[in-house]
């Protein structure tokens, strides 16, 4: 089977800073990768560059095998139109939500299914509505963003991103803003979606999380991938020297005993 | 020193004073909706990807907030006739520059407005497929906006006040009628203490509109 997404060659340059050092990357339909990596690793760029919102400096996207952009000289250029397209089917949600404060929460998850796909408004309306009772926010829809505690509105953002009904969902450390009490409806949400079949990429801290939701982990460092594998390899027995000095780094991850039975597939 | 008050011939000239209300409020609103309009062009460019645009942007704001408007308002006075053959009119010399002048400032209060909406608000516009005109207009905008109220409010206030300046060019508005009241009557303090008494009457109440609007946007958040 194709792969829904494929990135080769990936590389990303902020002046001199190389951030990503060519990248190759595929997502399977269905498939939960987790992207690892310490601060500084090219872990927020890579998502950023997967869906276009930064221009890679070089390297290849393709979607259902189809390749976005044109190709001259070796560079890669991007219509407006098409990257509007292309992103409309990459949901993505950020570590400081971003939702819209001037909507209400149903608006919020409407505006962009009215705007960039022409739904009509009831027909919006009605999915942003199936869309929260997915996260449990349907009674929220009323509510301003402002209103709602840092978990509440990620998940609205989930939902928002949801009833574009992307083939692919991106998490930039979805919990990273979140009050340790909050975190777990949103790592709640999010295995719900795993569960239902969504291919997802997700970049987070929560080692745990990570072991039980992840098909593949990715360790990502200095803009390289170092390696992958399920997360069992990855997180109890990293091969590479940087992976084993990262897991290191993280004394606070203890996986329960139960862990120790498959949970990878 | 006595003063004798006597405002009884602000009666016979009445008319003439509503006049000048007239003349100052139509410019007011003239330069208020020209210079918005130049706001926001320049605003746009100011924060367009193109450096060229963003240079024009900065240059006509550069120019016109650092001249004075008196200045600003003699030399238009004098070079739109010559630069377009129109004779000389007042009203068109007073518009113009000052709708320049009032421009440079709003285009300063756009930028900033736009400027101080969360660079997230771009992306998760972005990411949800919006064009950068549908993002913009949907999503920034109205952000923009209530960011922007107070200091609108200021420079709407402030234009109708700087529309006096053109008295210096003759034009009738309410200082230019006073100064003509208090020569033929020689009662320069009535006559400037009427004109005090027209302008608040006629700002105050647009004050508290702008408040009240301020306000209103604010509640929506």
């Amino acid at each position: 089977m194709t792969p829904i997404l494929t990135v080769t060659d990936l590389h990303k340059s902020f002046g001199s800073v190389e951030v990503l050092q060519g990248i190759d990357l595929s997502l399977a339909r269905g498939e939960t990768v987790v992207v690892l990596g310490g601060s500084g690793s090219g872990k927020s760029t890579l998502l950023r560059c997967i869906n276009l919102l930064e221009r890679p400096t070089r390297g290849i996207i393709e979607m259902d095998g189809q390749r976005i952009g044109q190709m001259n000289d070796g560079l890669m250029s991007y219509r407006e139109s098409e990257l509007a397209r292309f992103r409309a089917r990459i949901g993505m949600v950020f570590q400081q939500f971003n939702l819209f404060p001037h909507l209400s929460v149903r608006d919020n998850v409407s505006i962009g299914q009215r705007r960039v796909l022409g739904r009509d408004r009831k027909t919006a309306d009605d999915r942003a509505i199936v869309q929260l009772k997915r996260v449990g926010l349907a009674e929220k829809v009323d509510a301003y963003p402002h209103q709602l505690s840092g978990g509440q509105q990620q998940r609205v953002a989930i939902a928002r991103a949801l009833a574009m009904d992307p083939a692919i969902m991106l998490f930039d450390e979805a919990t990273s803003a979140l009050d340790p009490e909050l975190v777990g409806e949103v790592l709640t949400a999010m295995r719900a979606l795993r569960d239902a079949g969504m291919t997802m990429l997700i970049v987070t801290h929560e080692l745990g999380f990570a072991y039980h939701i992840a098909d593949r982990i990715v360790f990502l460092d200095q803009g390289r991938i170092y390696e992958q594998g399920t997360p069992k390899e990855v997180l109890l027995a990293p091969r590479h020297p940087r992976t084993q000095d990262f897991m290191r780094g993280h004394t606070m991850f203890r996986l329960p005993e139960a862990a120790s039975s498959s949970n990878a597939g | 020193m006595s003063h004798e008050w006597d405002f009884s011939f602000l009666i016979t000239y009445s008319g003439v004073l509503a006049k000048a209300l007239g003349s100052t409020l139509k410019l007011a609103i003239v330069c208020l909706a020209a210079g918005m309009l130049l706001g926001c062009v320049f605003a746009v460019a100011r924060t367009s990807r193109s450096s060229a645009l963003r240079f024009v942007g900065a240059a006509y704001v550069e120019l016109f907030r650092n001249l004075p408007a008196i200045v600003l308002l003699f030399w238009c006075f004098y070079t739109i006739p010559l630069l377009t053959g129109i004779g000389n009119d007042r009203f068109l010399t007073a518009a113009v520059a000052f709708s320049l002048y009032a421009g440079a400032y709003f285009t300063e209060i756009f930028r900033s407005g736009i400027n101080a909406v969360d660079a997230g608000q771009w992306l998760a516009g972005r990411a949800l497929g919006f064009t950068p005109f549908a993002l913009f207009r949907d999503i920034i905008l109205p952000q923009a906006v209530k960011n922007m109220m107070p200091a609108i409010a200021n420079e709407t206030i402030e234009v109708v006040k700087l529309t006096t300046v053109a008295a210096t060019v003759a034009y009738p508005e309410l200082v230019y009628t006073a100064k003509l009241l208090s020569d033929t009557e020689y009662r320069p303090v009535e006559a400037y203490t009427a004109v005090e008494g027209v302008l608040l009457l006629a700002l105050l109440p647009l004050a508290v509109l702008l408040f009240r609007l301020e306000r209103t946007m604010r509640r929506t958040n």
